[in-house]
């Protein structure tokens, strides 16, 4: 085992330099989860509102696409509908962003060479960082298990849905460990690793929406439908927890075969020369942000126009899949809009495609806090670039990137829909608007990113993305759990109106775009005030 | 308009950490200036106001005649920056990097690129990510050198070179002094400096603690002489500015009498030199204080100044 060698002081170490990272982490997702169960056991106290949320939830795509399937009307598995998807994908992410760091960034920056130079062998940093996302996953289950059974749910079924998430993360983990090994690049890890945690969320929501029908198997192609089909509260399923395990084991011994034959700093991928000079157009801030980030937006756009048709295509089946409760009216109404309950599954697929759009214009806002950290804004600003200049081109691409995937969202959507009833002609520009609509609200959010980066920007990573969180959970949550409205009032994406179906007011996108130019004008003007780097 | 960069009682923290405390800076255009300093005392921070990047808590700095931070965006059309730690895109090619930066200070000279990529030996058409140090600094280096400016910028550029590289690179910054382009150079390694600056800085703890031309700065420290005798001097030892005086005598061996070695401050050289000759010299050999030793002077953490320096040595002074 000398290629492990050195691995117990590596793990002190790692332990170390994460204790808060990985505290917050594990902190953030077993109140997720558990918080989500001790609300409904507040708002759902007699079995038959639980059986009226169950059957609305039932017949709603739209709700299965986001959360996953939902098994039974228990108050565990109701729960665990709504929160356990989204904490298994956050636990896989929580796996990626450990073993990355302590792989492929460790390495692209040198910090493993000087490691690798002692006593350590050569596989040691790919054990830390497996063993330190398999001890956190593992505590999440714990914590989760002990957590549902404190609230007074069954002991046995809070066992398998921290089990069925915790060794969701650990499949990521594996997954992660491989991409470290793909890719020469931290960024580039990073990136391949979440790919393949979206497409099995993908994978997921399509296999979900399609309730008890068609594809449905295709919930066993995905490591998050993996999670799901352990079918916690519904009946404890433990020897699908095998396949996690089992899968993890296969991908992290192919991410020690892929370790051994390379060397240390390369990827597998060897670089190919480039350029020797620069195109024509490369001579300003602006043609810079989009060299930097068009390979990223092509990617997102491409998944989000492929997410769109996909549930596009489903939408069709609403209708049908409804049946005689006549509580499922009232609940899709409560989800959804108010006409058409085709509708009101568009119109909230829309808003989590205006969320993605809004989490890709914080990641490309984000890019200037680490151009800055890494002085490569340095460079640039050393050059004849005022700061507004620089900033302000990440911020076009930033709003014209969701744009152009909401364009993406939307074509795709109103495409499939519109085909599988024969009329793309009229569907396709309706749910352009629609989800054009959101932009106003995505970039709202992004300019909390914005303002942060320009007045403080230690804070504006964390900021930014808990600006997201806070869309997200009340739009995800907000009417479920029932939270105030002041609250939900917070939230940019509560303004937007319910389209496609009702013709609401354009008065608040003008309010948000108003205020997301606000924000992007304030971070600007505190950029130039203060110190760079 | 004649200094390229004025600094006054500059003044710049970071929270409780004094960065710069009342830096005094002049560097006359057209020259070759040295800026010298331990690790941490300031220079990263000077040359980081001086680009726009900081603003500065006190004093003034005037770069080649106009406020650093109010005009920042026109003035870096007239300069060139090297960083010392030169961080690029790791996707882009070396030779996308150069005519980038190139570009965004105001335009390259494509035929001083092309023979600066050949002097420096460098492959443009490698991605960033596969450069060592040395190459990545190349790429920085040659950006600057080839863009049409009338400063240079540079902080710690050798850092990561080869010595042929930096030969290389001493070349190029010889003729950019010929070409009258005025150069910040910023550096740790004192044969450089020596070789090409006409005048240096040296910062300690955020001030100026020495500032002049090299041969203004020996004058402070001492020449270190040994001599043979053909008589035994007298009193050497009570003369003012001796240091360290091993004097022997010699017998038997024709009109050698006697031997001597000793430091002596360089303005009481003349002092010293006329009491030899009364003894009559037959060989001497003298040198001149190296840059290394005035640094190492400075450069100690609590290493006293001058005139603290040789009144240190004259209590050592042992009489023979």
């Amino acid at each position: 085992m000398t290629s492990l060698a050195g691995a117990r002081d590596l793990t002190k170490l790692a332990a170390r330099r994460d204790r808060i990272m990985l505290v917050a982490w594990i902190y953030v997702l077993t109140i997720l989860v558990v918080s989500t169960g001790y609300s409904f056991k507040g708002l759902y106290k007699t079995p038959a509102s639980r059986e009226a949320l169950a059957s609305g939830i039932g017949h709603n795509a739209a709700a299965l696409a986001l959360a996953g399937p939902l098994y039974n009307d228990s108050l565990g598995a109701l729960a665990v509908y709504k929160a356990g998807s989204a904490t298994a994908l956050a636990a896989g992410l929580m796996s990626i962003f450990i073993v990355i760091r302590h792989t492929r960034a460790d390495e692209e920056a040198g910090r493993l060479e000087l490691v690798g130079s002692t006593a350590v062998g050569r596989h040691a940093a790919m054990a830390v960082g497996a063993l330190l996302a398999v001890a956190a996953n593992v505590v999440l289950a714990l914590l989760i298990f002990a957590g549902m059974a404190f609230i007074g749910l069954p002991a046995g079924g809070s066992a398998a849905a921290g089990l069925a998430i915790g060794t969701c993360g650990i499949f990521f983990a594996a997954v992660a460990a491989v991409a470290a090994q793909l890719s020469g690049s931290a960024r580039g890890a990073r990136g391949i690793a979440i790919c393949v945690l979206a497409a099995s969320y993908l994978i997921m929501s399509v296999g979900a929406a399609a309730g008890s029908g068609g594809l449905r198997w295709l919930l066993w192609l995905s490591p998050v439908g993996w999670a799901n089909e352990v079918r916690a509260y519904a009946g404890d399923r433990w020897p699908v927890l095998v396949l996690p395990v089992a899968a993890a084991v296969a991908v992290a011994g192919l991410a020690g075969v892929l370790a051994a034959r390379r060397d240390l700093g390369a990827g597998l991928v060897p670089p190919r020369p480039g350029p020797p000079e620069a195109a024509r157009s490369l001579r300003s801030p602006l043609a810079l942000a989009w060299r930097l980030q068009r390979a990223g937006l092509a990617g997102w756009a491409g998944a989000t126009f492929l997410y769109g048709a996909a549930l596009g295509s489903l939408a069709r089946h609403i209708g049908s899949m409804l049946g005689s409760s006549k509580h499922v009216g009232n609940v899709l109404t409560e989800l959804g809009g108010q006409s058409a309950l085709t509708d009101a599954y568009l119109a909230t697929m829309m808003s989590v495609f205006g969320l993605v759009a809004a989490g890709y214009a914080i990641s490309v806002v984000l890019r200037l806090r680490s151009e800055e950290a890494a002085q490569q804004a340095e460079a640039v600003l050393a050059g004849s670039v005022s700061r507004p200049a620089w900033a302000g081109s990440q911020l076009v691409i930033a709003v014209a990137g969701s744009a152009l995937m909401l364009t993406a969202a939307g074509l795709g959507t109103g495409l499939t829909f519109g085909l599988s009833g024969g009329d793309a002609g009229t569907q396709v520009p309706r749910l352009l608007g629609a989800a054009l609509a959101q932009l106003p609200a995505s970039l709202a959010v992004a300019g909390v990113a914005a303002i942060l980066f320009g007045l403080l920007p230690r804070a504006c990573v964390a900021g930014g993305w808990a600006a997201l969180a806070l869309a997200t959970v009340v739009l995800l949550l907000g009417p479920t759990l029932r939270l105030a409205q002041w609250f939900q009032d917070i939230s940019p994406f509560t303004h937007v109106p319910r389209l496609p179906g009702v013709s609401g007011s354009t008065v608040p996108l003008a309010w948000l775009a108003l205020i997301a130019l606000a924000l992007a004008a304030a971070g600007l003007a505190g950029l130039r005030r203060r110190d760079i780097g | 308009m004649t200094e390229a960069i004025a600094v006054s009682g500059l003044r710049k923290s970071y929270g409780k950490t004094v960065a710069l405390d009342g830096l005094d800076m002049s560097v006359a255009q057209g020259e070759v200036h040295g800026f010298l300093g331990p690790n941490g005392s300031g220079k990263t921070t000077t040359i980081r106001i001086l680009l726009g990047l900081l603003r500065a808590d006190g004093g003034s700095a005037r770069l080649l005649g106009d406020d650093p931070w109010r005009a920042a965006t026109a003035l870096h059309r007239r300069l060139a920056y090297v960083p010392g730690d030169v961080t690029l895109w790791p996707n882009f090619t070396g030779g996308e990097v150069i005519d980038l930066l190139g570009r965004l200070r105001g335009g390259i000279d494509a035929r001083r690129r092309a023979s600066l990529l050949e002097r420096f030996d460098l492959d443009p058409t490698k991605k960033a990510r596969s450069y060592s140090k040395g190459n990545r600094q190349k790429v920085a280096l040659i950006s600057a050198l080839a863009s049409d400016v009338e400063l240079l910028i540079l902080d710690e550029p050798t850092a990561g070179l080869d010595p042929l590289m930096e030969a290389t690179f001493r070349d190029c910054i010889e003729q950019e002094r010929h070409s009258g382009r005025t150069v910040l150079l910023s550096s740790h390694i004192l044969s450089e400096v020596e070789a090409l600056c006409e005048r240096v800085t040296i910062i300690r703890a955020g001030r100026a603690v020495e500032s002049g031309t090299l041969a203004d700065m020996r004058h402070l420290t001492r020449t270190s002489i040994s001599a043979d005798l053909a008589g035994r001097p007298v009193g050497l030892d009570r003369l003012p500015g001796v240091h360290d005086l091993d004097l022997q005598d010699v017998s038997g061996a024709g009109r050698l009498a006697a031997r001597m070695r000793c430091e002596v401050d360089t303005d009481k050289l003349d002092a010293v030199l006329r009491h030899l000759t009364d003894a009559g010299v037959l060989s001497l050999v003298s040198q001149p204080p190296t840059l290394e030793e005035l640094f190492l002077r400075h450069y100690a953490a609590d290493g006293p100044g001058p005139a603290a320096a040789a009144a240190a040595g004259d209590q050592h002074e042992v009489p023979a």
